[in-house]
Order: structure tokens, then sequence, then C-alpha cells
């Protein structure tokens, strides 16, 4: 995974609350079986609308999401990561997500930021007001920034140091194969096994 | 101090505790179960595992069935659809590669993962449990830690049969009292989301308590713990009692001889202590409950069947406001029309939430000696082969064919459309599914979440209706629809 430290680009105000995944990514672009190539499937049902705010110069060359609160709920699909991603997006800002979403983004390296409500309605304005100005995103100090406004923002420190570091989770986890194996060791012979298959 | 049933399984699964304390803590490295795969979200992880050159670690503890893309009519023919096609192929060529048992299409034990797990006996109490779906929570309904997870956590456990996870905060759900004829499990967990919100849940693992609950059978129980994931829960548990064992028992995969006695010997300690406390407590009264439904585009957005659509006006909120105005514009629907007077164009009785077979059983109630609307397109999609097998044996099949319902094959089907069952644009439906989103069963599809009670009897009046709207039938047939 690619490390991250800051952002700057051009923020896109999502004014919406309960942003679902089926929003994100319509189930129809799940079929795939590639990782990459998802940006023509971010918000595709909305993208249809030419009045949406991704079909608007500055806004289409946006970096930074800004979204009302509850973002990323519904399903599991960590193509909805891919498809921002793909299409550009390097953070996301709101108030409030939903813990899988954040969990994926996470692993995928795009930044969910959470920040409070108040501040995104501060930071809305400004990008509304003047359409094209940059968000910078810092890990580091934890902070947004857009025109005047500067805000804190939240987020757990594992997924922090692991963003800063660029790791990959599953390398992390196989430095404690020994725990694992010794574990398994424990388990009780009650706990079912898949196979051999045993059917009605 | 004593603990929660989450802490406790959670507990009795840590491989490595994570360091550090409070919120600055390092997650936990937990050993996971059993890990249920479909189509969908496993490409890219075998894909991921095969570029790293790694194994799946224990294909002993991997299950994989075909659901999101399966039709559900002429399942003997090759799958139309080019892509669906392909993903399934993929999956059948990835579970043949890395030695995982596969439940394909025409085979017996296929169907919804989450349905499929419990009825092979996998599921079992005090398990840790996920799967590549966010509905992963129905098995939290055995006492299990259940939870969805993104494709890379799927490569994650299929490379280490482990998860790096940070505790969670827990929260009771207590559902005291009776539930009234006709009022079921998924009544009870759409007032609990419309009570809590969508975001509500957030960050804490939800234990469904009380003698309502303690009442409910195992389907029911796996209806409610289902949709946890809609109040934004990471997971939904209830405690296990005689009602799981005796579900559990002589099921394929379930313990047998002195196994059975000391798994049973466990699962009685899984309950949470007389001193544990929760971080958050919720009461629902289940004697005051009405069947409920949704009106707008989120789960929350729902109300007793019996009032009115309301207006953004009755929202304090900005954002709510701004929700509901958006919703009811999405719905095409108007503030203060009585929910019983939208009439619907089609009925979907399926999905994780509600295909097994006591849903079955309670809609063929229903409908049982009525007819149907002839202006609403009813389509009835059993959860697994084996349920739709189960209800064949029992003739329910007939009873919804002569109805005038569709009898289909096993799958996700209408739930999320990604096979050919979808709604037209602007098409109405009354849906035992779980989800409400925009666009979820097709593109400009309007849905409305009910209990498979509800379901059926708008699919006689053809407006959202409860068995009570209903001019009764000479046999005296509505018995059997309290759950």
């Amino acid at each position: 995974m690619e490390a991250f430290t800051t952002h700057t680009g051009i923020g896109v105000p999502l004014r919406q609350s309960n942003v679902d995944t089926d929003q994100i990514i319509p189930a129809v672009y799940l079929k795939r079986i590639t990782r990459t190539g998802f940006e023509d499937a971010l918000f595709a049902a909305w993208r249809k609308d030419e009045s949406f705010i991704l079909n608007q110069a500055p806004f289409n060359a946006g970096s930074v999401l800004v979204a009302g609160p509850d973002f990323g709920t519904g399903s599991s699909r960590e193509h909805a990561v891919w498809a921002l991603k793909d299409y550009g997006f390097k953070a996301v800002l709101s108030s409030r997500f939903a813990d899988i979403f954040r969990g994926n983004s996470g692993k995928q390296g795009l930044l969910a930021a959470q920040v409070a409500q108040d501040d995104i309605e501060l930071i809305w304005k400004v990008l509304e007001n003047q359409p094209g100005t940059e968000v910078k995103v810092d890990l580091v100090s934890k902070t947004v920034e857009c025109g005047n406004v500067v805000a804190p923002f939240e987020i757990d420190d594992y997924t922090r140091w692991r963003l800063l570091e660029g790791l990959d989770d599953i390398g992390l986890t196989l430095q404690h194969e020994e725990d694992i194996t010794a574990y398994e060791a424990t388990r009780p012979s009650f706990k079912p096994k898949t196979l051999p298959a045993k059917v009605q | 101090m004593g603990k929660t049933l989450a802490e406790k399984v959670w507990d009795a699964h840590i491989v490595r505790k994570g360091e550090g304390e409070g919120a600055n803590a390092q997650p936990d490295l937990l050993f996971i179960d059993l890990h249920l795969v479909h189509e969908v979200t496993s490409p890219q992880a075998f894909e991921g595992l095969r570029l790293a050159g790694r194994k799946l670690r224990r294909v002993d503890l991997t299950i994989a069935t075909e659901d999101h893309n399966t039709p559900t009519l002429d399942i003997d023919k090759p799958i139309a659809d080019l892509t669906s096609r392909t993903q399934i192929e993929t999956l059948r060529a990835n579970c043949k590669e890395f030695g995982v048992r596969l439940h394909s299409l025409g085979d017996k034990e296929q169907g919804i993962v989450h349905v499929v797990g419990p009825q092979l006996g996998l599921t079992q109490p005090g398990m840790t449990v996920v799967c590549g779906d966010s509905h992963t929570s129905t098995h939290g309904a055995f006492g299990a830690l259940a939870m969805g997870i993104g494709t890379s956590e799927v490569e994650h456990v299929m490379a280490t049969q482990t998860l790096s996870l940070k505790p969670f905060k827990t929260m009771a759900i207590n559902v005291e009292g009776t539930l009234r004829p006709g009022v079921t499990a998924k009544d009870i967990i759409l007032a609990v989301i419309a009570k809590i919100g969508t975001g509500g849940g957030q960050g804490y693992v939800l234990e469904y308590r009380g003698s309502a609950i303690r009442s409910l059978s195992m389907d029911a129980r796996m209806t409610i713990c289902n949709m946890s994931i809609e109040a934004g829960a990471r997971a939904g548990m209830v405690a296990p009692d005689q009602t799981t064992y005796d579900y559990m028992q002589g099921r394929p995969h379930a313990p047998e001889g002195a196994d059975w006695d000391a798994a049973v010997e466990y699962w009685n300690t899984l309950h949470t202590d007389a001193d544990a406390t929760f971080d958050v407590e919720v009461d629902l009264d289940a004697d005051t409950l009405e069947p409920f439904v949704t009106w707008g585009t989120n789960p929350g957005q729902g109300v007793s069947l019996s009032a009115k659509v309301p207006s953004p006006e009755d929202f304090g909120d900005e954002n709510a406001k701004a929700a509901a105005e958006r919703a009811l514009q999405y719905m095409g629907l108007e503030a203060g029309t009585p929910m019983k007077d939208i009439r619907v164009d089609t009925v979907f009785l399926g999905s994780c939430t509600n295909s097994r077979i006591e849903d079955l059983r309670i809609a063929a109630d229903i409908i049982r000696g009525r007819a149907k609307d002839p202006n609403v397109r009813m389509l009835v999609v059993p959860g697994s082969a084996r349920v739709r097998l189960e209800a064949e044996a029992e003739g329910l099949d007939k009873v919804f064919k002569e109805f005038g319902a569709e009898w289909r094959f096993a799958g996700c089907s209408m739930c999320l459309g990604m096979n050919p069952d979808q709604l037209e644009p602007g098409e109405r439906c009354a849906s035992t599914s779980n989800r409400n989103f925009e666009g979820r069963q097709g593109k400009g599809g309007r849905t409305h979440l009910v209990s498979p009670v509800v379901a059926a009897a708008t699919a006689v009046r053809g407006t959202l209706s409860s068995p009570s709207d209903l001019e009764s039938v000479s046999a005296g047939t509505l018995t059997g629809t309290a759950v």
C-alpha cells in the first residue's frame, strides 16, 4: 500500500447524509473480477443527472470528497473504496462513517477523515462560494484546511500509523504466525470443520 | 466484573492481544472459526493470494456458495449474463485451485450464504464467523460473533485465518413483552432501526435480549440479527438457549456424542453475566408494537403500517429533513398519505432476511384460500435449494402457485438485482429484504421493506396491508401468523 502523509486537492461538497454504498457503486458493477478500473462506476446512477456535482467543472477534477453524516452505510463492498480511488479521490471527509467502509478505506489507502459536522458545514460553504478551492488533508497533524477553515479530524491511531507507513496487513499478521499455530492447537474438538463435507 | 456475551466470545478468540490501552490500543488479532465465501467479494482476494504466492491457510474452515448472481429461473441452462457467468466461473476455478468446498448452482446445498451456513449446522454458538458480505450479522442469532468484511479482509482471513480487530462497544436491545398476532421479528428490527437510526449502532455489537426475543424461533432471531448492519452495528447477537440447541441438533455439521455434550456445556456459559454492564441500553415494548414498514430510502425511515407518510417538517435535524425531502421525491410519495393507501406493483418474498422455511410458511398461511390482486406480481425466492425442497415437501409451492405467485429457485435475487430479477424504473415493491436504498432492487425502483406477513397481505390487497385488513376466509387459515 502507498504511504499517505498529506494530500492537497480540489474539494467536492456532497451535501447529503446516508450516502450508502449502493449509491457509491451500484451492484451491477460488482460483477467484475478485477481490482481496478471502477472509475466509471462511481456514483453511476447520480452521474446520469447533469446537475450532479461530479458533472460540473472544476468539481469533476476533485480529489477530496466532503460528505454529510453516515457515509458508506450498507453493503460491505470494498468496490466502493476502489471506485472512489479509481476516480481520483484520496480522502473523504464526513462526521460519521459506516464501520465497514471505514475499515475498507484503511486497507486501500483512502483516508476516511472524521470531521465534526459544524466544520463540514463551514467547508461546504467555502467550496460552494469558491468552487475549485483546494482542501489540504494532513495525516501527520490530523487537520484539514480549506480556505480560512482549519479543522481537526479523527482517525484511530492504528489505521493512521499503517497509512503513514504504507504497511500491508497480511505481512504484519504473518509476523505472528507462531501465535496463530499455538492458538489452533488449543481449539476444542467440537468446533465444526467444513471438510470433509457432510450433507443431509 | 462480569462480561457480556460479545466480550466472552471475543476473549475466547484472541490469538494476540494488541498493545496499549483505551483509545490508543492496537487491535487484537482474533482467530476466525468459519469463513463463508461467495462469488462477488472473493475474486480479487483469491487473486491477491495468487500474486503473493500464498496458500489458503484453513480450507477446512472455509466454505463457498453461489448466490448473488445466480438466476432463479432456468438454472439448468448457462447463465445468460456474460459478466455474471464469468464471476461464477471464476469462483468455481478459484475453489478448485485452492481446495475450497463449493456448493454450486444446481447443488442441493446451494443458496444464500447466510441461509446455507446455519442449515448445515456450521454456524454454532460462541464462534467467530466472517464473510465478505455485510449481512453476516445473521449468524449472531446463534450467539456467534459474526461480521461482514471487505475484500482486503477476505484475503487476510484466507491467508491467516485471523483478523485484526479493535474491540467494540456493547449495546443491549431489550425487547420485553408479547408480540401481537401478525407482528413479527421483522417489525422488531425495523422499529429498532427507526429508533436508533442507521448510524445508531456504529461501533457497537448489539445484543438482543428480553422475553420477546427469547420466545422467537431461530429463523426469526436470524431475521433480527441480519439487519443489525442496517443500524450501522458491526454485529448483532442473541444468547444461545434450548431453542438454539433444538435447532442445531442433528444438523450435518453439528457436534455428536461426547462432542455434543462438551459443546452444550460450553454454550451454556455464553450469556451476559448478571453483573456485566453494557455501554448503552435501548428498550422496545413488544406489547404495543405494530407491523412496521419503510416509506423512505434508508432502513431507518420507517413507521407503523397504520401511520401516514411523514412530512420533512416532522424532522428537527436539517440533514434528516433534507434526506426526507429527497426520499419522498424518489419514492413518489406525498406527506400525509396513509401507508395503507400505497399501491404496489410487485411483492418480493425472499433474501437472507426473510427466505427461510418459517417465512414461507407464514406467508403461505395468509394467502391460502385467497386470491392475489391481479395487478400485483409476486416473486417467492427460497433462501436455499434445501429450503425450496422442504417447502415443496410441505406443499407450499402449490399454495404460492395457486395464488398466482412465481415460485423460483434459490438466491439473493431481487434483494439487490445482480441477477435478472430487478424492478423497472418507477416500479414499487413491498419487499421482505433489508435495504430500501435508491436503485437497490433495480434502477429507479421503489422499495418498501416489510415482513413476510405484510408482504403476503399486500399481495392480496394490492396496497400495503396487514392480515387484519383482509376479509376472513372460511377455513380460519390465519392461525399460526404470530411468530
